[in-house]
């Protein structure tokens, strides 16, 4: 697992001891075992133990209270021929990656042009940054709201077919709706991360660039992408970690809706786990899910770490 | 962002190198004189406002306020001023909405709730977690802290549905599915992210102040809480505001934890109500006003201070 700790964390600590006051003493302080103690214990309790917990109770047939017993690996068998449950997934993946792609799009292009020489910097920044204040949820409802009333009706007005009936009530469309939800609300604090990344350029790069007659294009992809090519790996897999677990906006817009369309993993994790009596079964979903998104996060560092320029 | 480390898109990372010092309005270098006349401007070359990318930006920055905007005038109508694109302003202001939403949603005891929580988590994040990533940043080179690093850093990867179903139960056995287990859960699960950008800030503060109170006779608390702490500051600001945007505006958590409704949060309450807004869309959008409102307002007092300790979060 430790490989998953990404190495761009600048925590490289030199494995020498500190230089003390006397160097034979090596001795640790008392108080350092005290400072942690408590920490590991609860995340042991509240985070560890709950997981092999998971796993275990992922190999029972246990309906989330009561009487339980072994059945092996059936959890596991069933899922793979379960259609709501391959359902999720082909959801939950089309929807984190072009959501993904989209806010890291959108985000970056947005801070290059927060970086630039522009009126109203820094309030323009601060309203960029206002859909990240708010909750997914409460936003969601008023998403919903204009998904089913203003935009059908708008639509009609201008003649557009298509758009004339709610996309939450159409199977086929409904994702879209949770897609520009989720867009219009992570995009913000991506772009705060890439200002950040932006400021870290060098001016003279520029310049220097700009002497030898470099267009903007140019500039972008032989200098700016470059040297921030580390907040961009770090985004990417943050990002689609995120989306993959996408719960509150789907909660919100369509309650997964219509019929089945647009459940996600975690909605149907949460369904069935909690209202459906699929304890184990759905725990077993979640371990695969674990698996799932471990091997991605793993994939996406080594290839976007590969095309990073070595610091 | 969420995410947080467990839910939400509140996470953020450390990059590959040192800012060159982080001028929050970036690299604002005033062009050479006499500078050529090109059409292009690289971003930081140019001398001139580019107006164009001005009004470019303004422009999509409705996209945020379009729906904030259809929030406030839906709130303010009275039922038979629905209808239509819903976009008109109100003919007559529909004031009784908010006094409606407040008495349904139990406002005052939800916001206090929700105040309280996020307080609370806040706090305890702060004093705890700058602590455990003290011990851990200053002992890297003994295997002991070294495994707990990474033990601590590798639940960033474990996606919350594994958890979701053993710790609502867990929570439930201990007597605490309620505020207290929030917060207490809010504070266990900051600590994978915190302890990842709190050390590797703690790594940039030079050793020698503490080396020099040790020789004066200073315990390590006391180095911790005197000297380790108070220059902890950025840091704390930057995961202060991550953590408050990340508990007040959380549902998932809430939502499987939360037993007794009277504990509720507010985005909690939104959708506990949802089945009695359908048929009352005013009171409805009041009542994600009255919800989105009081970060909203803290957040357009204190703009600028929240977006440079985000993006001093991200440069660390």
């Amino acid at each position: 697992m430790a490989t998953t700790a990404p190495r761009t964390a600048g925590t490289r600590t030199p494995s020498a001891p500190p230089p003390g006051i006397r160097p034979d003493r090596t001795r640790l302080p008392r108080a350092f075992y005290w400072m942690v103690l408590p920490a590991v214990v609860l995340f042991l309790v509240f985070h560890t133990i709950p997981v092999l917990q998971g796993v275990f109770f992922s190999f029972t047939d246990s309906p989330g209270y009561g009487e339980w017993s072994f059945v092996g690996v059936d959890n596991y068998v069933a899922l793979f021929t379960d259609p709501r449950v391959i359902a999720a997934y082909g959801f939950t993946f089309r929807f984190a990656f072009l959501a993904t792609i989209l806010v890291n799009a959108f985000a970056l292009a947005v801070a290059i042009g927060l970086n630039a020489r522009i009126k109203f910097k820094n309030t323009l920044r601060g309203i960029y940054f206002i859909p990240n204040v708010l909750s997914v949820l409460v936003i969601g409802y008023v998403f919903q709201y204009l998904f089913s009333g203003a935009v059908p009706t708008i639509a009609t007005a201008l003649g557009i077919d298509r758009l004339s009936t709610s996309i939450l009530a159409d199977p086929q469309l409904a994702w879209v709706g949770i897609l520009i939800l989720a867009v219009w609300q992570a995009t913000a604090f991506n772009i705060i991360i890439y200002l950040a990344g932006l400021q870290t350029v060098p001016v003279e790069l520029y310049e220097a660039s700009s002497l030898d007659g470099a267009s903007s294009w140019r500039q972008f992809r032989s200098i700016t992408f470059p040297m921030i090519a580390g907040f961009f790996t770090i985004n990417m897999v943050l990002a689609l970690k995120t989306f993959l677990q996408v719960f509150d906006h789907i909660i919100a817009l369509t309650n997964g809706g219509p019929g089945t369309s647009t459940e996600s993993v975690g909605v149907l994790i949460y369904r069935g786990g909690f209202q459906g009596g699929e304890y184990g079964y759905q725990l077993a979903n979640a371990v695969v899910f674990m698996i799932v998104i471990i091997a991605f996060a793993a994939f996406q560092l080594r290839v976007l770490q590969r095309r990073e320029v070595s610091a | 962002m969420s995410t947080t480390p467990v839910s939400g898109a509140n996470t953020m990372a450390a990059p590959p190198r040192p800012a060159r010092g982080s001028d929050p309005d970036g690299p604002d270098l005033p062009g050479r004189p006499g500078g050529r006349d090109r059409p292009r401007r690289s971003p930081s070359e140019g001398h001139r406002i580019n107006w164009w990318l001005t009004a470019l930006l303004v422009a999509l920055s409705l996209t945020i306020f379009v729906p904030l905007y259809f929030t406030v005038v839906t709130a303010l109508k009275t039922q038979d001023q629905l209808g239509g694109t819903g976009f008109a302003f109100p003919t007559e202001f529909a004031w009784g909405n908010f006094a409606e939403a407040w008495r349904l949603t139990d406002f005052s005891r939800t916001a206090l709730n929700s105040t309280l929580i996020t307080v609370g988590a806040v706090a305890l994040t702060l004093l705890t977690n700058s602590m455990v990533a003290y011990a851990i940043a200053r002992n890297m080179h003994r295997r002991l802290f070294k495994g707990l690093f990474f033990y601590f850093i590798s639940a960033l990867f474990i996606p919350f549905p594994i958890l979701m179903l053993p710790v609502a139960k867990q929570t439930a056995l201990l007597g605490l599915d309620n505020q207290v287990g929030l917060i207490l859960l809010y504070v266990v699960y900051g600590l994978s992210f915190n302890i990842f950008i709190f050390t590797a800030y703690i790594n940039s503060i030079p050793r020698e102040l503490e080396e020099a109170a040790i020789v004066d006779g200073a315990s390590t608390w006391t180095v911790f809480w005197r000297i380790i702490f108070p220059l902890l500051s950025p840091m704390n600001a930057t995961v202060g505001i991550l953590t408050c945007l990340w508990v007040w505006n959380d549902f998932l958590l809430p939502l499987i934890i939360v037993s007794d409704p009277r504990g509720a949060t507010l985005p909690l309450v939104q959708y506990v109500f949802q089945a009695q807004f359908t048929t009352n869309y005013t009171v409805a959008f009041a009542s994600y006003l009255m919800a989105m409102a009081p970060l909203l307002i803290v957040y357009v007092i204190a703009q600028r201070w929240v977006i440079s300790g985000v993006t001093r979060g991200a440069i660390k």
